[in-house]
């Protein structure tokens, strides 16, 4: 594994032009996580590894039928073991995804933000949020097609994995990858990754799952979190989305407006105007779901 | 513990965990180690994507560790003897075991006295009127004019316990077994494909087991089955292979060896019982016979141990004259082990309990009935980080009213693993000492401070008068703050000395039996010696490059890494697949693991694997030493949905561990149709992660497993409330309604398990329902351990 | 609680004032706008290593302290991660071990010894000199009235069956074989642990 040699290195800021080119970037590897889904025993120690270290914020969960833990990612838990039952060829596979920011290429979150800084990309591949700068907007829940960014409606900001910027910067792997105790999570240069995923792709194969495959989707520029999937043709078994894209669709002038909106946001607040002519539609879906959700844990309680 | 000793001649794991990567297959059975060790697993895993590694889970439960492994196969839960029996019997008849290892490293060639036989569900010897075996003379070797067991080396005699285990198992055929364990036929003879094919040297593959064995009324057994299918395919003693018991907590193994055990003195050395008036008694019990010249029969030199022991606890008081203060120890009259202790308090016998990081309230069995016997109490006292269901009984249990509740509670503030230095002793015996991190929070003592302070105050009162206070007294406590003794001291007295140097001794082979050599466990002698405390090595090297790490922390004996490797070679001394060498034969000496003899000694010697046993050897035939037979037997849980198929009139084990005054009724099919097995998860440890806010997050609440089917008969839909019921006792849950759980067809009859972990109780940030209202309080013939992992429930909509 | 949409408006009247104040006329950033990383919260720490105390594999762990136990900085753990060295994990943790920070740093913790006398309701604080006097009695007293001497077959069997001792599979060797030293010479023969159950 090599170490990002400047994590600062910037290559993309959302709602802002991109940062002048630096001759200290051109050193800057892309890095990856793998999730090898066919040495994962769903443990969990990725889950609550990643709340240690990013010291999140204890949830009240219940049992809704599942080794599960929550119905899906929230603000204060960006890593989730996905738990599914299916029959694959008569015989039983429960299939365990560990579900967290895919840190894309093309980033559908950081495409949507209207607020200058919120969303950075990194030089080595690294989507991270700033909440300092974060308008709470939810555009990036509607950008995102993995369905990442979590909203918490206290901070009114939005939060997901940073990768571990921090450790990364300082040379060490990623909270999840360094615990995980079967080494599912592997953590490098995507070129390495690449090569260990489809070294292990051909092992899946070789073993009967003659359907593995590599996760790195290309329509959001493929990924800096990959997966090996030992039942590629089910990725919907996995709650995986199969050819997923940033999400424009619903949004198509987000580009033109949102440049609009952030100028407005910088210079103060019309930009509300803006947001609510334009989008209030898919950021009311994204609350109402959250809402619901949390209704329901109410009730349980 | 028991059935691995009784096998092998130690009972403990025979590998360890990074040795995994060696083996061509993995079988695991009774155990869930995805789960419940996961980081040892890790090393299952790492064989498979070096070596393609088969990964087999046999287990009444479709886990985690079942949705990695390539081959998972349902069984009842309860019938995993049955299933051995048929993987014995077809090695044998097809002839799939190790040939040349059987015939030279295990027991196969003795011959048992003549008259011994197995009918209608009874070894000889069994008494009807006395409900017991009364006549055991048979279950023994035909012994030559030296005392040693006779032999037939070509296996043929109908004597020889190889014959006689063929015959044994000839009636597991796979229909038969088929119809006990509800695994099909197919299933069986793919189970037999893969575990079969490391019958042969260039082979090898592990077995693994948890409490998945040990939790049942022949627990025993059914470990000693797995150990003894390890010997015919020639896995044990090699790199890859062995007999690997998963052990439970942090040092459930460190303190096992330190005698935490009704019936042991530290090193397994046996707590004298009542009659052995003398040493010399005592030895005659204790130290084993030999049955073969080539024998090491090393427990030869159990008195070494033992009077080195006494040394240690009474110094100067123990000397010949007085049989080395032999007098001082305890004889018990009766067993007194978990359940002995319960069924005292439940009687009213027992007037006061010390608990220590263990919460018998909820561990049960049957804990209202553990509830009721610790209201039955003088005096409780808990020594615990946290609060526990045990010392809040008279407060918090369902319906308790504190006012009728005349025991006296204390509950003291300990320590935990990281404010405090010392080792811990994992799984695979390696002993690993640890740093103080932190100070200890409010007024929280070490548990070594606690036990301190108490023996001077009894010292104290003892001074002035008590009944028979010379062993108190007596007691060696000359540490350099006798308030506060510092672990390292400790550690010091454990490995032990010569008393006439005061030089800190560098093995157990240096003991002697004439006091002048004190250790307080001789297993750890070589632990702590001149040259320091030999388990805060930390070196990363491995110069064999087979995963050993000699010089990181320090394993029981003697820093060996693999047990009874003398298997792992051939009679020549090479090993059996030169890819993965144990020890080997150089020329001039034993290269690799550190061996258990004389490295210098040849080939030639003839020395017998198995040093600890008066055989040499590996025993398929346990003489007399186990209470329900010789050979493995497929007996029935107590509580059970069938009648035994291979002797209905003799279902249950006949010596299975029951207690009247407890609870000696059990549940019928009829009333209770369902089959549970209780377990732990990933995400928690017993009862002490309930305080740790994100363990209960990700694992929050109570709840049980229930198979698709039934939860359609019953109504129950998946995530709604269901009330588990036994004759015990009744809790609620939330039902995880599952196709992990399969209905099974057992004899004809569709059977349908279920599965209920064991964390939740009436202390924690979360509650819930205690697994262990529900089990039943029987145990193991041979252990005495509960049998909390097969018995019988109803399962309703709430 | 969700966001209202009087929450979403003032949250952008704040959020853009906030964000207006370090910017150009244009109102896009003039220098670096990165996103805050949090520094490395180890990056001061003393590193101690350690044993996982949950499961028998025996992970090595590596705990995070912080603070130099000067009088009024107490040390505490920030963090606690696998040991890389270690040839039992590699590094690697389960939930159980990657989560120990929150079994030692936890609220739950019991501070004082704790008494609760015969019917009593609840407990009652005790000093330890107190709560271990009381217990030595009680050990004691039980001790030489349960102690048996000779049994009814005549054999020396000197052993009390008044009180039980169990545990210690949570704590380390040199304090088992101390427990056991100390209880088997008090005449213990009910003495068990984690093993048997």
């Amino acid at each position: 594994m090599s170490t990002p040699l400047d994590p600062l290195a910037i290559r993309r800021i959302s709602a802002s032009p991109s940062p002048n080119p630096s001759i200290r970037n051109g050193n800057v590897p892309a890095v990856a996580k793998l999730v090898d889904i066919g040495l994962c025993i769903g443990c969990k120690a990725c889950e609550v590894a990643c709340k240690e270290w990013n010291d999140l914020g204890v949830e009240d969960t219940y049992n809704f039928g599942s080794y599960q833990s929550h119905k899906a990612l929230t603000p204060n838990t960006w890593d989730l073991m996905l738990f599914n039952e299916v029959e694959i060829n008569g015989g039983l596979q429960w299939l365990i995804r560990k579900d967290s920011c895919l840190h894309c290429d093309e980033p559908g979150c950081l495409l949507a933000c209207p607020a200058p800084g919120a969303i950075v990309q990194y030089a080595n591949g690294i989507v991270d949020f700033n909440q300092d700068k974060c308008i709470g907007c939810q555009y990036c829940l509607v950008g995102c097609p993995f369905d990442i960014p979590k909203y918490d409606p206290k901070s009114q900001k939005v939060y997901k994995c940073t990768l571990c910027v921090d450790r990364v910067g300082a040379g060490l792997e990623p909270a999840c990858a360094k615990a995980c105790p079967t080494a599912a999570i592997k953590f490098g240069t995507k070129d390495d990754m690449l090569a260990e995923g489809k070294a292990s792709v051909d092992r899946l194969k070789q073993r009967g799952f003659v359907n593995a495959t590599l996760y790195d989707p290309p329509g959001v520029g493929g990924t800096h979190m990959m997966y090996v999937v030992p039942h590629g043709d089910r990725l919907a078994d996995y709650q995986l989305p199969t050819n997923p894209t940033p999400r424009r669709g619903g949004l198509g002038v987000l580009g033109a407006w949102k440049w609009a909106g952030a100028g407005l946001l910088w210079a103060g607040t019309v930009g509300l105007a803006v947001h609510f002519i334009r989008f209030r539609g898919a950021r009311i879906d994204a609350i109402k779901a959250r809402e619901r959700e949390l209704e329901e844990q109410e009730g349980r309680r | 513990m028991v059935s691995l000793a009784t096998t092998f001649g130690r009972g403990a794991m025979t590998n360890h965990w990074r040795d995994l990567e060696h083996a061509d297959v993995m079988f695991i059975v009774g155990a869930n180690p995805a789960e419940n060790h996961p980081c040892g697993f890790r090393w299952a895993l790492v064989a498979r994507e070096k070596r393609g590694t088969k990964i087999v889970h046999v287990d009444p439960r479709f886990t985690r560790t079942s949705a990695v492994a390539d081959y998972y196969m349902p069984i009842r839960a309860g019938t995993d003897i049955a299933m051995l029996g048929f993987l014995i019997k077809t090695a044998i008849e097809k002839n799939l075991y190790h040939e040349e290892y059987v015939k030279h490293y295990t027991s196969a060639p003795l011959l048992v006295k003549d008259g011994f036989g197995f009918k209608d569900g009874y070894f000889t010897g069994w008494s009807a009127s006395a409900n017991d075996y009364t006549d055991k003379s048979t279950w023994a070797y035909q012994l030559d004019s030296s005392g040693y067991a006779k032999q037939d080396p070509t296996l043929q005699d109908p004597q020889s316990v190889f014959q006689l285990m063929k015959q044994h198992y000839s009636r597991y055929d796979v229909d038969t077994v088929s119809k006990i364990t509800g695994a099909t036929a197919e299933q069986l003879q793919k189970l037999a494909d893969i575990v079969l094919s490391t019958g042969r040297p260039d082979k090898v593959g592990c077995a693994l087991y948890a409490v998945g064995y040990t939790h049942h009324s022949k627990g025993v057994q059914m470990i000693r089955t797995l150990a003894m299918l390890q010997l015919l395919l020639g896995n044990v003693g090699r790199p890859g292979g062995g007999v690997d018991a998963e052990r439970g907590h942090a040092n459930i193994q460190g303190n096992t060896d330190n005698a935490i055990s009704w019936e042991l003195l530290p090193g397994y050395l046996r707590i004298p019982l009542a009659g052995q008036e003398t040493l010399a008694d005592h030895f005659s019990v204790n130290v084993p016979k030999k049955f073969d010249p080539k024998s090491i029969n090393y427990l030869s030199n159990y008195p070494k141990f033992l009077i080195s022991l006494l040394k240690a606890w009474w110094g100067n008081a123990a000397q010949k004259s007085n049989d080395f203060a032999y007098s001082y120890l305890p004889k018990p009259g009766a067993p007194s082990s978990w359940l002995d202790i319960f069924n005292a308090a439940y009687t009213g016998k027992l007037q006061g309990l010390i608990m220590n990081g263990m919460s018998p309230a909820n561990i049960g069995p049957n804990s209202n009935a553990v509830i009721k016997a610790l209201g039955n109490l003088k005096w409780l006292v808990v020594m615990d980080p946290f609060e526990t269901a045990t010392s809040q009984f008279w407060k918090d249990a369902p319906g308790a009213d504190p006012a009728k509740v005349q025991t006296e509670v204390f509950l003291l503030p300990t320590t935990h693993w990281l404010e405090k230095d010392g080792a811990f002793t994992n799984s695979g015996r390696w002993a690993q000492w640890k740093d103080k991190a932190l100070g200890a929070p409010g007024d929280a003592k070490d548990d070594a401070w606690v036990f301190t302070q108490l023996y001077q105050r009894l010292k104290a009162a003892y001074q002035k008068g008590g009944t028979f206070s010379d062993p108190i007294l007596n007691l060696t406590w000359d540490y350099l703050d006798p308030y506060y003794p510092s672990l390292t001291e400790i550690s010091k007295e454990i490995n032990g000395k010569d008393l006439t140097t005061g030089k800190q001794l560098a093995s157990f082979a240096l003991l002697k039996d004439d006091g002048t050599t004190s250790s307080g466990d001789w297993i750890y002698c070589g632990s702590f010696t001149e040259d320091g405390n030999q388990m805060a090595r930390r070196k990363t090297t491995d110069p064999t490059r087979m995963g050993f790490y000699p010089e990181w922390a320090w394993s029981w004996p003697l820093n060996r890494r693999v047990l009874y490797n003398r298997a792992s070679a051939d009679l020549q001394g090479q090993p059996w697949d030169p890819t993965r060498p144990g020890i080997l034969w150089n020329g001039k000496q034993w290269v690799g693991d550190v061996p258990d003899f004389p490295p210098t000694s040849p080939p030639s010697d003839g020395i017998k694997p198995f040093i600890m046993l008066g055989e040499g050897v590996g025993r398929f035939f346990s003489l007399g030493l186990l209470v329900d037979g010789p050979f493995p037997e497929h007996y029935e849980p107590v509580e059970s949905p069938t009648p035994n198929l291979l002797h209905p009139n003799v279902s249950a084990d006949p010596k299975a561990v029951r207690f009247p005054s407890v609870q000696d009724k059990f549940g019928t099919p009829d009333q209770f149709p369902y089959v549970a097995t209780t377990y732990r998860v990933t995400e928690h440890e017993h009862y002490v992660t309930m305080n740790v806010p994100y363990l209960v997050e990700a694992m929050p609440d109570m709840f049980v497993e229930i198979p698709v089917e039934l939860a359609q008969e019953k109504g129950i839909v998946n995530g709604g409330r269901v009330k588990v019921r036994s004759l015990r006792g009744e809790i609620e849950a939330v039902a995880v309604v599952t196709k992990r759980m399969k209905p099974l067809q057992v004899n004809g009859k569709t059977v349908y398990q279920v599965g209920i972990p064991i964390h939740w109780g009436y202390v924690g940030i979360h509650k819930g329902g205690m697994g262990n209202t529900l089990t039943n309080f029987v145990g193991d013939a041979n252990a005495r351990t509960p049998a909390f992992k097969a018995f019988l429930v109803n399962v309703e909509k709430v | 609680m969700v966001t209202t949409r009087r929450g979403f408006i003032k949250l952008g009247v704040g959020a853009g004032a906030g964000l207006a104040a370090g910017t150009s006329v244009l109102g896009f950033p003039t220098d670096k706008v990165e996103a805050a990383t949090r520094t490395l919260k180890i990056a001061q720490a003393r590193e101690f290593h350690s044993v996982c105390p949950y499961c028998a594999v025996g992970c090595g762990m590596i705990a995070y302290v912080l603070g130099d136990e000067a009088r009024n900085a107490v040390p505490t753990v920030v963090h606690i991660e696998g040991d890389p060295d270690s040839p039992i994990n590699a590094g690697a943790l389960c939930p159980k071990g990657a989560t120990t920070m929150q079994l030692t740093v936890n609220r739950r913790r019991v501070l004082k010894p704790l008494y609760r006398a015969p019917g009593a309701a609840d407990w009652k604080e005790m000093s330890w000199s107190e709560v271990l006097d009381l217990l030595a009695q009680r050990i004691k007293e039980t001790r030489d009235r349960t102690f048996v001497t000779v049994d009814s077959k005549g054999n020396t069997v000197n052993r009390q069956e008044g009180f039980a001792v169990a545990g210690g599979a949570a704590f380390s060797n040199e304090e088992g074989y101390l427990m056991a030293k100390l209880f088997r010479a008090l005449g213990t023969v009910y003495i068990e642990q984690q093993a048997r159950v």
